[in-house]
C-alpha cells in the first residue's frame, strides 16, 4: 500500500506535484495516468525518496521509503530503464543491488531466468536493446520478491512484443496478489491492463476511480451502425429522440438512444443493417477530454468536424474489443 | 520470450530477515561489486602502478647516468625513485572522481539509492571501498618504484634500503599520499557530481595550484606553497628536509593534505545527503 498525504513538489517557481492524495490499494493494478509533464514521474521519484516532498508526505506500508529495512523486499520500482551502468555485466548489476539488501546470490540468476536474460547475463548492458533494458530493469525490481512494484512508462519505446510481454507480466504479478503500479500517458495501454485508475493533469489528482466507472463518467455512450442507407436511418433516430453523425461508406454513428432501439427501429422500417455494434468512447477520448484543460503544452486543438471524422473512421472502439 | 511463467503459490516466497535492516556490511559488499565489474577500474589502477613505476624508473635512470654530480648529503634517493608519485596523484583522482560521478552520468545513483536510501551508508560503503582499493594500488605503486628505482641506482651507490632512516616511512607514505589524493577527488566527484568537472577541479588543486604558486613573489611562496595539498601531502615520501627548510614535516604535511580530502568528503556528503538524486 501506497500512501500521499497532501504530496506537493516544486522546482523553483515551478509547482510539479500539487497536493496530491490518494492510496494505492493492495492486490491490484493501479494506472496513474497524465499527460507528459503532469507530475508522474516526480510523484514516484518522491515516493522512493530520490526528491524530497516540498509539503506533505508519502508512505509505502505505512513508513516513509528511506525508513524501511529492507526496501527491496516492500516495493521493486522501474523508474528509468537507462538507470544503469552500461559497462557492468546484467549479472553484476543485479548482483550488487542484491547484495545491498543481503539477497543471496540466486536469486540474480533466477529472476535473469524470469525475465529470458540468462543467456546475457554476462554481457555489458550498454550493448542491450530497450526491451532487453526493460528487461533488466524489471529483474532488478523483482529481486526482493516485493508486495509492490513501481513501473514508471514501462511499454515506453517497445515494440509490440516488449509491449505484449509487459501486459503479461504484470497480469501475472497482480494475480500474485501484488500490488502494481504503473503510471503512463497512454490510456489504451491502461484500458487494457489497470483495474484502478489515478488521473493527473498539472500536478493535480482529476480522478480516482474504476477504469469502467472512469469511461462511463467521462464519455457518452454511442452506437455504430452501417447501412445502405444511412440517411433515412439518420431522419427515424432523430425522430425518436436521439443524434448522428454520418461518415464514410454508410456509417452512422448514433447517440442517446440503446443499441437494442435502434437495431429494432430498422427492422420495424425494413431497412437493412451490415453493422450494428455499441461504441464507447475509448479510454483516450476520456482522458483527452478530462485533461484538455491541464495539458501543459498545447498543440492546436481539432476543430469539432475532424473530432467527427475520427470517430466515424472507427477510432472509437467497439465496447470490449479494444 | 513472448511470455512468462511465473508459477503462481508453487513459488516459496523470498523473505527478509526477520530484524535487522539492509545495512553498512551489504552496502560495502555491493559497492566492493560495482568497483570490481568495470573495466575502468582495472585500467586505472593498472595505470597508477605502470605511471609511477615507470616515471620513477626514468627519474631513477637519470640520476643513475648522472651519479658522479650528485651530492650524496642532499640527494634524496627514495623521494628520487618515487617522482613518479607526482603524475599518479592524478590517475588516482581519475578514479575517486569516478567512484562516485559514473554513478550521477550513469544515472545508477537512482537504481543505487532505491535500493538502499539511506544515503549517509551508501557514501560511507563507497568511500571505504575505494580508500581501501586505492591504498593497496597506491602501496603496490609506491614500492614497486621504489624497488625498481633503487636497483637501477644500485650500481652507482646511490640507493638506498628499506632499513635506512625513514625510508620504510616515505615508501608506505607513498601510498597513503596516493590514496588521500584519490579520496580528496571522491570528495570533490560528490559535491560537483560530474566526471569532467570534478577530475577537472581534483587536477587542479593538486597540480595546476602547486605549479602556480611559483608565481607568486618569493617572500609569499614560503608562506603559501606548503600549504598547498600536493606540496604537502609530499613531504611524507620525502627522506630528507628540503633545503629550503620551511616545508611541513613527513607527518605534518600528510596530515595537511589528508586535512583537504576530509573537507572535500564532509562537503560531498553534506551534498549527497541533501539534494536530490
Amino acid at each position: 500500500m501506497i500512501e500521499a498525504r497532501g504530496l506537493t513538489k516544486r522546482f523553483g517557481d515551478k509547482l510539479a506535484v500539487d497536493q496530491l492524495t490518494f492510496t494505492v490499494e493492495p492486490g491490484r493494478i493501479t494506472g496513474f495516468l497524465g499527460p507528459n509533464g503532469a507530475g508522474k514521474t516526480t510523484t514516484m521519484r518522491m515516493i522512493l525518496g530520490l526528491d524530497r516532498p516540498t509539503q506533505g508526505s508519502v508512505t509505502v506500508h505505512g513508513k516513509e521509503f528511506t525508513k524501511l529495512a529492507y526496501p527491496m523486499h516492500e516495493i521493486g520500482a522501474l523508474l528509468d530503464a537507462k538507470a544503469v551502468h552500461g559497462g557492468r555485466s546484467a549479472y553484476n548489476h543485479l548482483l550488487c543491488l542484491a547484495q545491498a539488501n543481503g539477497i543471496p546470490r540466486r536469486r540474480v540468476g533466477e529472476v535473469l531466468e524470469l525475465v529470458g536474460l540468462t543467456e546475457v547475463a554476462k554481457k555489458r548492458s550498454k550493448g542491450f536493446s530497450l526491451g532487453m533494458g526493460q528487461r533488466l530493469g524489471i529483474a532488478a525490481a523483482l529481486l526482493g520478491d516485493p508486495a509492490i512494484l513501481m513501473f514508471d512508462e514501462p511499454v515506453n519505446g517497445l515494440d509490440p512484443e516488449g509491449i505484449l510481454w509487459i501486459r503479461n507480466l504484470m497480469k501475472a504479478l497482480a494475480g500474485e496478489g501484488r500490488t502494481i503500479f504503473v503510471s503512463s500517458h497512454l490510456m489504451s495501454e491502461m484500458e487494457n491492463t489497470a483495474d484502478h485508475l489515478l488521473v493527473i493533469g498539472r500536478g493535480r489528482l482529476i480522478a480516482d476511480c474504476g477504469v469502467a466507472e472512469f469511461i462511463e463518467r467521462n464519455s457518452v455512450q454511442s452506437v455504430r451502425v452501417r447501412t445502405p442507407k444511412p440517411e433515412i436511418l439518420a431522419g427515424l433516430i432523430a425522430e425518436v429522440g436521439g443524434t448522428t453523425v454520418p461518415g464514410a461508406g454508410g456509417v452512422l454513428v448514433a447517440q442517446g438512444l440503446p443499441v437494442d432501439q435502434i437495431g429494432d427501429l430498422a427492422f420495424e422500417n425494413g431497412i437493412r443493417l451490415h453493422e450494428l455494434a455499441p461504441a464507447q468512447a475509448s479510454l483516450e477520448e476520456a482522458f483527452m477530454e478530462l485533461t484538455a484543460d491541464s495539458v501543459e503544452f498545447h498543440a492546436h486543438a481539432p476543430s469539432q468536424q475532424d473530432a467527427a471524422q475520427a470517430a466515424s473512421n472507427g477510432h472509437m472502439h467497439p465496447t470490449g474489443v479494444a | 520470450m513472448a511470455t512468462t511463467q511465473i508459477a503462481p503459490a508453487a513459488r516459496q516466497r523470498l523473505l527478509p530477515p526477520e530484524t535487522g535492516r539492509a545495512g553498512f556490511g551489504d552496502a560495502l559488499r555491493s559497492e566492493f561489486t560495482k568497483i570490481r565489474s568495470t573495466r575502468s577500474t582495472y585500467w586505472t589502477l593498472l595505470a597508477l602502478v605502470v605511471v609511477c613505476a615507470g616515471i620513477g624508473a626514468l627519474a631513477s635512470a637519470g640520476a643513475a647516468a648522472h651519479a658522479s654530480e650528485i651530492s650524496r648529503a642532499t640527494f634524496d634517493a627514495t623521494q628520487q625513485s618515487l617522482a613518479g608519485l607526482y603524475v599518479g596523484q592524478l590517475v588516482i583522482a581519475v578514479l575517486g572522481a569516478l567512484t562516485i560521478t559514473s554513478e550521477y552520468t550513469t544515472g545508477m545513483i537512482r537504481t543505487t539509492l532505491s535500493v538502499q536510501p539511506r544515503r549517509g551508508v551508501v557514501f560511507a560503503a563507497k568511500a571505504v571501498v575505494f580508500a581501501a582499493i586505492s591504498l593497496v594500488t597506491g602501496l603496490i605503486a609506491s614500492f614497486a618504484s621504489f624497488f625498481i628505482g633503487q636497483a637501477l641506482m644500485s650500481g652507482h651507490h646511490l640507493s638506498v634500503t628499506l632499513g635506512d632512516p625513514g625510508v620504510l616511512r616515505a615508501v608506505i607514505g607513498g601510498g597513503l599520499f596516493l590514496a588521500a589524493c584519490g579520496m580528496l577527488a571522491y570528495g570533490l566527484g560528490a559535491i560537483l557530481r560530474h566526471t569532467a568537472a570534478a577530475i577537472t577541479a581534483a587536477i587542479g588543486l593538486l597540480f595546476v595550484l602547486s605549479v602556480l604558486i611559483n608565481f607568486l613573489p618569493s617572500s609569499w611562496q614560503d608562506h603559501v606553497d606548503k600549504w598547498m595539498p600536493a606540496i604537502a601531502g609530499s613531504q611524507v615520501w620525502a627522506t630528507k628536509e628540503t633545503p629550503d627548510a620551511h616545508q611541513f614535516p613527513a607527518w605534518g604535511g600528510f596530515a595537511v593534505l589528508a586535512g583537504y580530502a576530509a573537507i572535500a568528503i564532509i562537503a560531498g556528503l553534506v551534498c549527497f545527503r541533501t539534494h536530490d538524486a
